[in-house]
């Protein structure tokens, strides 16, 4: 059997491609792509929730805001890991986020405007990003699935979290309940968006189907976000911002309208309303943090020399 | 205000200051190891304000509550040390604060572990392993900046003289703490120094840094007395809270 009908073989015996498999170059490159993407999506996505630890309104929400932050750098390190069996180190991932080469999430690209942004975002925006990962956990890689697993239990607390913010807003005084409508407003389509565009013009859905990377497709998940999410936001009584949207019983669905793809793509291609930034923030940090990172390499060197003499002296 | 709540409160009130300038700092540092680090000392921090506020509560008259006491006091009634409401700065400055810290909460709480006040020894008996562990992160900081390269040496250098007033304000006593240590509640500042001075030389030492003789010492923040950094860092901690009176989150 040569090396691609093996890859072939074990892909339609469902068994996971480990990182010393042989896979083909494009298969590689694409698991990099996208491994590389969500871990970026991690580090951004510290951002616009960092931005509300230090006006959390209560001791608790800033205590659960710092948790949920920390667990977003560690899935990014987590998921770096799991690129870096690819045989790409995280200096060349970083270099590529900071210099546009990569992307992350385009929903990060939004900011958040008021408190509720912290449950919109834990709701809808981990919501979506659950839907997503949840398929994830058997994708074809094994140590991109086997982060998934990990993963998804904590996204799945950020999400219960982020709902639970919405909840006490929606129960509360008129100008909390404004507050949480007008966040649902604004981050239900991009949260749409973010499945990607529609199979029929999505330039990787097919290839990923064919790997096992991907199980469902962008559509499929949309839906089922859609049909999962719409029944939540009754419970909260906000108004999803889409007048097209009906329950179809015959198809057991939710109907919506159409999204905006001219904003997706503007948004994607860097003209949202905080790419810039959100970049700029980015490489401010590792750049600042420079003279850090060689002091602790010089250090190190200069340690692991000391031991050297010090063994090499026992030795004498 | 009891001796006791102003004890407790000046505790509590360290903690949630500095956990608060380590929250500004979130998706800023030099590496993802040091982002999901600061966050981590960051919430020890504020796990431990809110043991110390939760005892405040049950020893204030109007019980009052952990949020109320952050979000409802101005800057005269915080009684924290001067040395955590000073800013990040750059790293080497965050991480000496960490470092003075660190070295003054190891031995308080050990020896606030045998309080005849059961509340905090059970408090300082959880607070202490975290203190430890933030205070050999900060060690090994201080040193490799102090012996890393000559820049981070400089940094290093610059922090130590920046802050070292600012440190002496931890040791600050006053009837409070002298009757309470003396019934065997509160420890006396002046039992910590010595610890305290012993980590500073050893690790300073370790870093190529001297311990700076200057004596002066910035007083005050125990009696609200603060530096002008404080009217800055409160009110964009209390903005979102003051502006729903009553609105429950």
């Amino acid at each position: 059997m040569n090396l691609q009908d093996d890859f072939d073989a074990r892909l339609a015996a469902d068994r996971k491609i480990e990182p010393r498999d042989w896979m083909p170059e494009k298969y590689r490159k694409t698991m990099i792509r996208q491994i590389a993407q969500h871990a970026h999506s991690e580090i951004i996505g510290q951002q616009p929730e960092g931005n509300w630890i230090t006006r959390a309104p209560t001791l608790k929400r800033k205590a659960i805001l710092m948790a949920k932050v920390q667990d977003e750098a560690g899935h990014g390190l987590y998921l770096y890991s799991a690129a870096e069996t690819l045989g790409v180190s995280r200096d060349e991932l970083m270099d590529m986020l900071h210099t546009g080469r990569q992307k992350y999430s385009s929903i990060f690209n939004y900011p958040t405007l008021s408190w509720a942004d912290m449950g919109a975002v834990g709701w809808l925006v981990d919501g979506a990003a659950i839907t997503n990962q949840v398929m994830l956990t058997r994708t074809s890689f094994g140590p991109y699935a086997r982060a998934m697993i990990r993963i998804c239990k904590e996204e799945s607390f950020h999400q219960r979290q982020g709902y639970e913010i919405m909840l006490t807003l929606c129960n509360g005084t008129e100008a909390q309940k404004a507050m949480a409508q007008d966040a649902l407003d604004r981050w239900w389509w991009p949260s749409l968006a973010m499945f990607g565009p529609p199979d029929a013009e999505s330039t990787h859905t097919a290839q990923s189907v064919a790997w096992k990377i991907k199980r469902e497709t962008n559509d499929e998940l949309r839906q089922k976000f859609v049909d999962m999410t719409v029944p939540q936001a009754e419970i909260l009584g906000l108004t999803i911002p889409d007048p097209d949207l009906v329950w179809d019983a015959d198809a057991e669905h939710y109907r919506f309208g159409e999204i905006d793809w001219d904003d997706f793509w503007q948004v994607v291609k860097g003209d949202g309303p905080c790419n810039r930034e959100r970049i700029a923030h980015k490489v401010k940090a590792w750049e600042d943090g420079a003279w850090v990172r060689e002091a602790a390499v010089e250090h190190a060197k200069r340690a692991a020399s000391t031991t050297k003499l010090a063994a090499g002296g026992a030795a004498l | 205000m009891s001796p006791l709540l102003t004890y407790v409160l000046r505790h509590a009130d360290d903690n949630l200051i500095v956990a608060q300038r380590l929250g500004e700092l979130i998706a800023s540092m030099p590496d993802l190891e040091e982002d999901i680090a600061v966050a981590n000392v960051g919430l020890d921090h504020l796990g431990q304000a809110r043991h110390f506020y939760d005892y405040a509560s049950e020893l204030d008259p109007d019980s009052r509550d952990e949020d109320q006491f952050a979000m409802e006091r101005s800057e005269r009634e915080f009684l924290n040390a001067t040395l955590v409401e000073q800013p990040n700065g750059d790293f080497a400055q965050t991480q000496m604060r960490q470092f003075l810290l660190d070295a003054y909460q190891v031995p308080l709480y050990e020896a606030m572990t045998a309080s005849d006040d059961a509340r905090l020894a059970a408090i300082s008996a959880k607070a202490v392993k975290e203190a430890r562990y933030h205070l050999e992160r900060s060690s090994a900081w201080v040193v490799r900046l102090g012996a890393g390269t000559p820049v981070s040496h400089e940094k290093i250098s610059q922090a130590v003289e920046y802050l070292w007033p600012y440190a002496g304000d931890l040791f600050y006593a006053d009837d409070v703490e002298e009757g309470l240590a003396a019934s065997g509640v509160a420890v006396d500042p002046a039992t910590v120094r010595p610890t305290f001075d012993a980590t500073v030389a050893d690790v300073f030492a370790s870093a190529n840094l001297s311990v700076p003789d200057d004596p002066y010492a910035r007083m005050g923040g125990r009696t609200g007395f603060h530096t002008e950094h404080l009217g800055h860092l409160l009110p964009e901690m209390q903005s979102l809270y003051r502006a729903h009176p009553g609105a429950t989150w």
